[in-house]
């Protein structure tokens, strides 16, 4: 008998914000390949980067949610199901109301699209992010009770509420997947609500699982989940659809990039201190960090300081062509996050062949042996990686051959297998 | 009906361990050794190995006087570390050269791979450790022994040029073939330097197995290994693996000691073996063939090649950066670089720097105070771009003296 599962994401390509769409992906098309069926729901209004008030006010309600849709032949295990909602990821509750807030200033005219009855989006100013997940659990409850299924899979604190709702009214095991916790994204001031979401979802859980043993760990210490429940199973990528990029450089200096959301999480500061003190020795390079976030005009207030700036460029957010091109002027990408559960941006630098400087504080690091690993506090040792991928040829060479080899190994077929292995577990 | 020979041969050797050395030093600072690594590796190991395996070792010399004889290979930088953080040892080990018993052999004074780089910094190294040997031990070595036990024919040559007349090496499978290591053998282009083959079986036996409780014939006793001895095919084993071996990778709670100190009695009383030193089985015994090994070999890992030192590019390009400034260094003459030059030669920075992952992984990584090769080549470089740096600044500053005192006697 073939596993069916009930999937509760929050973000699918081509309309990502980060990271977990892709993952979704990766694993979704795995669990196709070996038989497994999924029914993937997700808010409707996640996605882009434009997180526009008028997609997620256009949201439906639940009575006209069923949208599905076979999405090419090749996933005929799949079935997608859209549901109406607020949800946007990568953000935290008190940035959502303001963005909301904002909105629905700029675009009061839209609010009468909105909401039937009892699930009616409060719209003007109460607007928040804890209400949004409690009606995707509403909405979870009702898919619960129509379809059939074996297993219910989360990912990530957004869709607990829906999966603990989904479990209640069916009776089904339920997956959590962790791809991140509240720890990596905020430090130690975490957000009460998101961590007791996060903590409930673990708990009612049958199986957490976590992309790498540094969430494991977390997981375990920090919530106190048992560590027999708690399974790791690695992140992997892509690259079927990937295409080597020529570009044409503009600058003849070597080129050192940060790529990803300029936030605490990330670690951007010490990019910003190890680049500093590379310069004061090693003139021939520029450093770029590309993306944006809450920490960007701090960052920059920081080069200004330090006097770098003809040297330290800012890009903005990248999307699309934009981030494969920028690896593609790359010679060599630093990941120096201060918590990062996976990452994936580091296995994309390699698939282009750059040698990668990734922090010890990473999931990812656990899977690669062809990247340097450095702690991200330690701008002393990360200025001598940066150092000496520039200075000795032998070793940037040595790094890009064979980095991009191991990546190429990272299958999400493996991911999947372990996944169907655990599913196959919980319907017993 | 003539005895047949037990050969022991242990390797002394400690590398001058690096401080983490960064970038930004370089150009600024030439001190290069983790000065507290070393003292408390060498004090550690001194206290665990070094001393009471001596200790054993005299006693059994005092028991079976000349019937029971070792030999030692002593590199350079183990002798110089020994001088700094534990002179006992050294001590103790001319207590052993002074009871005629045990033989001093000669190698590369800093553990170098310099016999593949050419004849004449082979031979000034090789050289520079007798000298050592002669003046701490009072004997001039006739036999060698290469780093890591390298050996290919053309390193014979050079070696029997040198003057030995008798040399170490592996008994590696590929290219002994049918034939055992259990005979002896002279080198295929000069036939005078005759060469003692390692039995990688029986030394490995006590070296790596002795203590793994999985292995099927845990625990070894003297009197087990002298029945295998006895088994054994040929006119000599010889038993060559590091000194460290007791006390140190297996540990005094093995009873390590114990076996090295009931090993000659069981000997005496069980087989038909005497123990002789290296030059004295090469002059026994009359050698059946010559070896033909075209390619080097040496004593470490499932290939007996060179690929744990040389072969991957961090390994190819540091080795080579670190020689090309060989000319200058031996032109200047400054004490000073010529020590530093002798650490940063040590095979097992290169070690450090290997990126083969498989079977041997736990060996290497059990050797490597580096968390991956990459850390070590990032650190080796540093260290090393400082050294060509003072080299270079050293060389243009003397070259400028002698063009100035040319041109003044030109003047004059």
């Amino acid at each position: 008998m073939e596993t069916r599962v009930l999937m509760f994401g929050w973000e699918f390509p081509p309309h990502i914000a980060g990271g977990l769409g892709t993952a979704c992906l990766g694993l979704t098309k795995g669990l196709a390949k070996q038989g497994v069926q999924v029914l993937f729901v997700m808010p409707r209004a996640s996605g882009d980067e434009d997180q526009s008030a008028a997609k997620i006010i256009n949201a439906s309600d639940v009575e006209a949610l069923y949208d599905y849709r076979d999405i090419e032949e090749y996933w005929k295990n799949i079935r997608f199901m859209e549901v109406g909602s607020n949800l946007i990821p990568y953000m935290d509750p008190e940035r959502f109301e303001r963005e909301v807030n904002r909105n629905v200033h700029e675009r009061t005219e839209e609010h009468k699209i909105g909401f039937k009855n009892k699930y009616q989006f409060s719209g003007k100013y109460g607007a928040n992010l804890m209400e949004e997940v409690g009606r995707y659990a509403v909405v979870a409850a009702t898919i619960a009770r129509q379809q059939q299924f074996d297993v219910i899979h989360a990912h990530d604190w957004l869709t607990y509420a829906a999966g603990i709702a989904a479990k209640r009214v069916s009776g089904k095991p339920l997956v959590v997947h962790v791809h991140a916790t509240e720890f990596d994204r905020s430090g130690e001031n975490i957000n009460t609500l998101v961590y007791n979401l996060e903590r409930q979802g673990m708990e009612e859980a049958d199986r957490v699982i976590t992309v790498s043993n540094w969430t494991r760990d977390i997981v375990v210490r920090r919530y106190g989940i048992p560590p027999e429940k708690v399974v790791t199973v690695h992140n992997a990528v892509d690259f079927q659809s990937y295409s080597d990029m020529k570009v044409e450089r503009g600058v003849k200096e070597k080129v050192v990039t940060f790529l990803g959301r300029i936030t605490y999480q990330k670690g951007p500061e010490y990019f910003i201190e190890a680049a500093n003190k590379v310069l004061q020795r090693y003139p021939n390079v520029r450093f770029v960090m590309a993306g944006s976030g809450d920490l960007m005009d701090r960052s920059i207030r920081r080069v200004a300081k330090l006097k770098i700036a003809t040297k330290f460029h800012f890009t903005g957010f990248l999307r699309g062509q934009d981030v494969q091109k920028m690896f593609a002027y790359s010679d060599v990408y630093v990941m120096p996050s201060v918590s990062e559960p996976f990452g994936i941006s580091p296995l994309e630098a390699m698939r282009s062949g750059v040698p990668t400087i990734i922090s010890k504080q990473s999931g990812v690091a656990e899977v690669l042996k062809h990247a340097i690993k450095v702690d991200f506090w330690d701008v002393n040792a990360l200025a001598d990686a940066i150092y000496a991928l520039l200075a000795y040829p032998a070793l940037s060479q040595f790094a890009s051959k064979y980095g991009l080899d191991e990546v190429n190994t990272l299958k999400w077929e493996n991911a999947a297998f372990k996944l169907k292995q655990i599913y196959e577990e919980l319907k017993r | 009906m003539e005895k047949r020979t037990l050969c022991l041969y242990f390797q002394v050797h400690q590398p001058v361990r690096l401080r983490k050395y960064h970038f930004f030093d370089i150009g600024k600072n030439n001190d290069y050794y983790d000065d507290f690594a070393n003292r408390t590796y060498t004090r550690k190991i001194a206290d665990r190995c070094y001393l009471p395996a001596n200790r054993v070792i005299l006693d059994l010399i005092k028991k079976y006087g000349k019937n029971f004889k070792v030999a030692f290979s002593i590199t350079g930088l183990a002798i110089e570390q020994f001088q700094k953080y534990a002179p006992e040892v050294i001590d103790s080990f001319k207590e052993l050269a002074a009871t005629g018993s045990v033989e001093f052999l000669a190698e590369t004074y800093s553990h170098s791979l310099a016999c593949l780089v050419d004849e004449a910094e082979f031979k000034r190294q090789v050289k520079r450790h007798s000298e050592v040997m002669k003046d701490l031990f009072g004997m001039k070595p006739v036999t060698f022994r290469n780093t890591e036990l390298v050996y290919s024919d053309e390193i014979g040559e050079m070696v029997a040029n040198m003057g030995y007349t008798t040399m170490l090496t592996e008994g590696a499978r590929h290219i002994l073939g049918w034939k055992s290591p259990n005979y002896l053998y002279t080198n295929s282009i000069n036939p005078k330097l005759r060469l003692l083959l390692k039995n990688f079986r029986l030394s490995d036996d006590i070296a790596f197995r002795f203590s793994d409780q999985n292995w099927d014939q845990w625990p070894l006793t003297a009197e087990k290994y002298v029945s295998w001895l006895t088994a054994a095919d040929g006119e000599i084993v010889n038993l060559f693996m590091d000194y460290e071996t007791f006390g140190e990778h297996q540990s005094a709670g093995t009873g390590i000691f114990d076996f090295l100190a009931a090993l000659p009695g069981q000997v005496f009383a069980n087989s038909d073996f005497e123990f002789l030193t290296p030059k004295e089985a090469a002059a026994k015994h009359q050698p059946v063939a010559p070896l033909h090994v075209p390619y080097p070999i040496s004593w470490a890992d499932e290939e007996r090649d060179l690929t744990a030192w040389l072969g991957n590019e961090l390994q190819n390009e540091a080795f080579e950066e670190l020689y090309k400034t060989r000319e200058k260094v031996n032109a200047l003459k400054d004490e000073a670089l010529i020590h530093d030059y002798n650490c940063l030669q040590a095979s097992d920075h290169f070690y450090y720097m290997c990126t083969k992952l498989f079977a041997d992984g736990d060996i290497h990584s059990y050797f490597t105070p580096y968390a991956t090769p990459y850390e070590a080549f990032i650190n080796y470089m540093n260290v090393l771009s400082d050294f060509i740096l003072r080299v270079d600044n050293e060389y243009e500053k003397q070259k400028g003296k002698t063009s100035k005192r040319t041109k003044k006697t030109t003047k004059e």
